[in-house]
Order: structure tokens, then sequence, then C-alpha cells
């Protein structure tokens, strides 16, 4: 699992650095929701991969923390997401105003098209 | 008494919360009301952080005996809830904050707080996220408040529109996006290998780590400077910041010259914490080494770019650039005396590039440009209701003797910016510059030191030639000089931020002893780890963690 993990989270943000030099705005937004997504998966790795692990303590019985996930990165990815998502919305409104203003898509707004 | 003493260190970043939301609740027309709400929110904004600065200085022993108020939010003990920390560094951040929020508040009264909608809300919400990064003791809420206030600085920079200000807005808000993942592949590294995120907590764990994850503590340290360095518009790091602030609104570059300093004291908090609890010293770009270089580069750079600029507000976004190299060369020499120098050179280049930026917008009326200039087109042309209070024109009292007043300020920003006799721009450099030579004993100076005098004289150097060249072209060369009309909500804050200046210089003696003392905490960061470690386990709070334990 952790060789896939790892992979996956290489190929996200290869694609996104990638993406996120190219000149076109859109494809610059594409690539840092990629990235984006690269780094949420990179949180939850970081709490240490488990399946079927609960989050919550049972402190009654005697517990090994050995059995439970780790809540905090859960908590981490959660309010990562929030603004990742938040600010990529307001970016994607930066950039529909400056392909209104400039009448192309190039990130100077210098475009070879009209 | 005490009791909402106690609480004092969470304000700075409730009242521009609940004063920022509180703004939503009024219609955009309602700006009389939004005005009142945010004056008053900026008011007890500086009365709070004077508060603590004064408590920081360890002047109410009772409840901070060391000077340092740590705040647990919801009572919960530190390294397991959140933590708000106050000493000597994070005091005179929030100061300098409030100082800057209120004379640009007033500034963006005459005319550009009408130029588009939820600026005084945004205002608000950028002055929230300042704050809360000086204050916060975790490393996750550093990441949330630095998005606050990048948030809202990202509207902030739009406020106005126009072509120029979208296209650098769209570099400014990708470069930032960027800089936020590498923040947080940072800061979960270091969750991932020590477990914590308190930075206090990390300090003590660091050096208890195996070889194997030391090493990965160090690479997430890394990725975690690169993403302050940005931040601090550190070379080669910052070729987003001349574009963002000489687009931006003049009262809002004002506040902007704050960020590059949150930066700065990010790496100044972390660096000085995980210096302490490792042999080999601070991981990599909080390092001196590290930090000297990249220092120096970037003063260099940044000066080279004044001489470059033709327009003035983009020189005095140089000018940024090359204050925050100084500070990290200086800071990089390490060395407590040092650090307390560089503090008083960051608030001094502060006041004046946040003076400087009000009045190159003033001078650059002075200029028959046409309307290439960067918020001069919409200015012109800017419809708005015909209800006098929301007309064209600019509200407040013309000043007499615009022209004299528009010179004798270039001059006194001018003297700050390149650090010239007598203003504090001049005392901060020279207290860096002595203060790099007292550790050293006369005759084995080491070369980094004589590199740094170099550095930093030669962009004074430079600096001056830039600026009396820019003022040469802008008051004597030009061919018709407009008279503008200046108004006293505009000319004020910019007096009032240059009088400051005079101000520390003045009191040079009493701001230094304060600031020392800041240093020297700096250099022995046990006491804060203490502090937010041991000295504040409520009863209730340990016992009932006893008691989860059994």
């Amino acid at each position: 699992m952790e060789a896939i993990y790892a992979l996956a989270i290489g190929v996200l943000t290869g694609s996104g650095v990638w993406l996120l030099l190219r000149p076109r705005t859109f494809q610059v937004i594409v690539g840092l929701s990629l990235l984006s997504y690269a780094v949420n998966l990179f949180i939850f790795g970081m709490g240490r991969l488990l399946i079927g692990g609960a989050p919550i303590i049972e402190t009654l019985s005697k517990a090994d923390p050995a059995l439970y996930d780790d809540p905090v990165p859960q908590a981490l990815v959660l309010t990562a997401i929030v603004i990742g998502f938040a600010t990529t919305a307001l970016f994607l409104v930066v950039l529909l105003a400056s392909r209104g203003l400039t009448g192309n898509d190039h990130v100077d707004g210098n475009g070879p098209e009209a | 008494m005490n009791s909402w003493i106690q609480h004092l260190p969470v304000l700075p970043v409730v009242i521009p919360l609940i004063a920022g939301a509180a703004m939503l609740l009024f219609v955009e027309a309602q700006r009389r009301e939004r005005t009142i709400i945010a004056f008053v929110a900026t008011l007890a904004n500086l009365v709070v952080a004077g508060m603590l600065a004064y408590a920081a200085g360890g002047s109410i022993p009772d409840i901070w005996p060391e000077g340092i108020a740590v705040y647990l939010l919801g009572g919960w003990q530190a390294p397991f809830g959140i933590v708000l920390v106050v000493d000597r560094l994070s005091a005179v951040m929030l100061m300098l904050t409030s100082v800057l929020a209120l004379t640009s508040l007033i500034y963006a009264q005459a005319r550009w707080k009408k130029m588009g909608p939820h600026f005084q809300s945004l205002f608000q919400f950028l002055i929230m996220g300042v704050n809360g990064a000086c204050l916060t003791g975790d490393l996750f809420n550093l990441f949330v408040f630095v998005e606050v206030l990048l948030a809202a600085s990202y509207g902030l920079l739009l406020h106005g529109l126009g072509q120029p200000r979208v296209k650098a807005g769209l570099h400014y808000i990708a470069i930032n996006l960027a800089g936020s993942f590498v923040f947080l592949i940072g800061v979960s590294l270091i969750y991932g290998v020590t477990g914590t995120l308190n930075m206090a907590d990390l300090a003590a764990r660091a050096p208890q780590l195996a070889h194997g994850d030391h090493v990965l503590f160090e690479t997430g340290a890394a990725i975690l400077g690169v993403a302050f360095l940005l931040k601090a518009g550190a070379w080669p790091l910052n070729f987003w910041l001349p574009g963002a602030y000489s687009a931006v609104a003049p009262p809002v570059a004002a506040v902007f010259s704050i960020l590059t300093k949150v930066g700065i004291y990010a790496l100044l908090r972390l660096g000085s914490l995980l210096s302490a609890s490792s042999e080999s010293g601070a991981p990599a770009p909080f390092n001196d080494g590290w930090l000297f270089g990249i220092g120096l580069i970037t003063l260099i750079l940044g000066t080279a770019g004044m001489l470059t600029a033709i327009q003035l507000q983009r020189l005095v976004a140089y000018s940024v650039i090359a204050s925050a190299g100084t500070l990290l060369a200086a800071l990089g020499l390490g060395g407590a005396a040092v650090k307390g120098a560089a503090l008083f050179y960051l608030a001094s280049s502060v006041l004046a590039t946040g003076a400087f930026f009000m009045l190159s917008e003033m001078i650059v009326r002075t200029q028959q440009f046409g309307d290439n200039v960067p918020g001069r087109a919409e200015l012109t042309g800017l419809e708005d209701s015909p209800h006098p209070d929301f007309s064209d024109e600019v509200v407040g009292i013309v000043i007499p003797a615009a022209m004299a007043f528009l010179g004798m300020s270039f001059l006194g920003c001018a003297l700050l910016v390149a650090g010239l006799p007598p203003l504090s721009g001049f005392i901060g450099k020279l207290l860096i510059l002595s203060a790099t030579l007292d550790g050293a004993s006369p005759g084995s100076v080491p070369v980094s030191v004589w590199m740094l005098w170099a550095a930093v004289l030669g962009s004074s150097l430079v600096g001056i030639v830039a600026l009396s060249r820019m003022g040469l072209r802008l008051f004597w060369s030009s061919e018709e000089i407009v008279t503008p009309r200046l108004h006293l909500t505009e000319a004020a804050p910019v007096a009032a931020l240059l009088a400051l200046s005079v101000a520390l210089a003045a009191g040079t003696g009493p701001v230094m002893d304060y600031l020392s003392l800041a240093g020297e905490s700096l250099s022995s960061p046990q006491t804060y780890i203490d502090a937010v470690l041991i000295n504040n386990a409520p009863s209730a709070a340990s016992s009932g963690l006893e008691r989860a334990g059994e």
C-alpha cells in the first residue's frame, strides 16, 4: 500500500508542478488543484497508514495505540482542504477577471491570440 | 482586574474578527457605520497591543512573571491544546501592525475605501491574520493565520481592480498558493516525525529524535523555511514582490510592508527555538550561514532594483526587498546584540516603507503621466452615487503648501530608507553594524562582518543615488507640476509615521533597552519553552490528564 500511495503522491505532484509552470491560466489552476490533492494525501501519509483504524480511543478498557488512527492529521487535512479550496476558488475568479480584461488566457495577459 | 487582563493575548485576534464580521451586517451604503466600527476596532487594537507590550516587558509580574504571556485556548494544556504566546518579539510585531493599520486606515478614508466593496472588512481580516501569526504558539495555527492574512491580502490587492492589479494578483495568488502547499508539506513532515505541532514542544523533542528521524525532521524544517523565505521576500523567491506591491492601492501597500516581516518573524521565532535544542544549530534555512548568504544577495539585488525603478511605488517595493535582505543578513550573523539591533531596524523600516507607499501615491498626483499609472485611470473615471457622502470629491480639509509638505516628506522618507542621519533608518543600520563588531576582538573580525559592512554601506550609497535621482525627476525636472489637492486625512498619516520615526530615533535608548532584551530572549529560548510547557499547566486540566493516563 505504501508504494502505491507514494507513487500516487509523486505522480500528482509531478503533474501539478508541470502544469503550474505552463503559461496558460487554466493549466495553472488545474496544476494547483493537483498539487493540493498531493499535499492532502501527504498529510494523511504523515499520520501513518492504517486500514480500519478508528480515530477515537476508548479510555474505559485498555487501549492499544497501535490499533488506532491518529486523528490530528485528519483534522489538519480538513482545515487544509477548506483553505485550499477557498483560495483556489478565489484564484478562479481572478483568472476569469483576467480573461475578461485582457481577452486571452495567458498568465501575463499578452498571449498570441486576441 | 486580573481576570480580564489574563484574556488580553486573545484580543488582537478577536477584535478584528468581530469588527470585520460586524461590518458585513451593514449594506454597502452604510459607510459611516462601517467606518466607525473600523476606527473603534483599530484603536482598541492599538491599546491592547500597547498593554501587551507593557506586560511583555515584565511589568505585570503577578500574572506573567517572566514577561511571557501564555494564553491557553479552551483551557487545554499546552502541547495538546492551542496556545497563544506573547513575548517581547510578538509584542513589537503587534505594536507595529496596529500603528501601521491605524495610519493607513486614516489614509484610506480620503478616497481609497470607496474604490470597491468590503475594503474595511478585508482590512480587519488582514490585521487579524498578522496578529494571529505573531501570537500563535503552534505550527499549524501559524499556517491558518498566514492563510487568513493571505486570503485578505488577495482581496485587498485586487481592490480597485484594473488590469495591472489583476495581472499582479494572478501572479501573487499563484505563487502564494504554491508557497502554502510547501508550508503544509513541511508542517506535516515535522508532525509525522515528532508527533507534535507546538513550537515549544517541538524544540524540547527535536534533540531526542533518532538519527534517521532527525534527518527527516531537518528536511521538514528546511521545506518550512523555504515557505517562510518566500513570504519574507528573500532571493530567489521574491520576483513576485515588486509587481504586487507596486500595483496595489497605496494604503494597502502600506499595510503590506508588514507582511514580509511576518515571514522574517516566523524565521526568527522557529530558528531561535530550534537552534536551542540541537548541538548542530538550527536546520538549514534557519541556520546562520544560509540566512546570511541569502540575505546578502537579497540586499544587493533589492538595491540594484531600486536603481532600475522608474515608477516611485516600484522603487519603494524594491526598498522593501532591500530591507528584508539587510534583516536576513544581520540575523544570519547571529548573536543576541545583533538580533536586538535588527529588531530596531525592522521597526524603523516598516514605518518608513509604510509612510513612503502612502506618500508615493500623493507625489504621483503632481505628475502629468496620463493614465498609465495604476490607480490613476480608475480614480478619474469613478462613478458613484449622487449622495454627497459618496461623491468623487475627496473628504477632509485641503491642506495649504501641499508641495512643501510633499517635498519635505519625500526627503524624510528617502533619508529613512537610505539610512542617512539623523532619522531612525540611520540609527538602525548603525546599531546593526556596531553590534556585529562587538562580539569580535579587534584584529580578528570575521570576513562575513566585513561583507555585511560593505553590503549595507554600499546599499545606502546606491539607495541615495536612486532616491535623489527619483526626487530630481519628480520635483525639479518635470515639465509641468500640478499642485495636488492634498487633504488632512491623507497628509496626517504620513506625517504621523515620520514623526514616529523621529521619536524612535530620539528615544533610541529606552527602545533599545526593550529590544535588546527581546534579542537576548531569542538567543536563550528556554524561558519561552518553560513558560509554554510547564508554568501554565492549570491544575484542573493536568489532573484530568492524569486520570486519563491511569
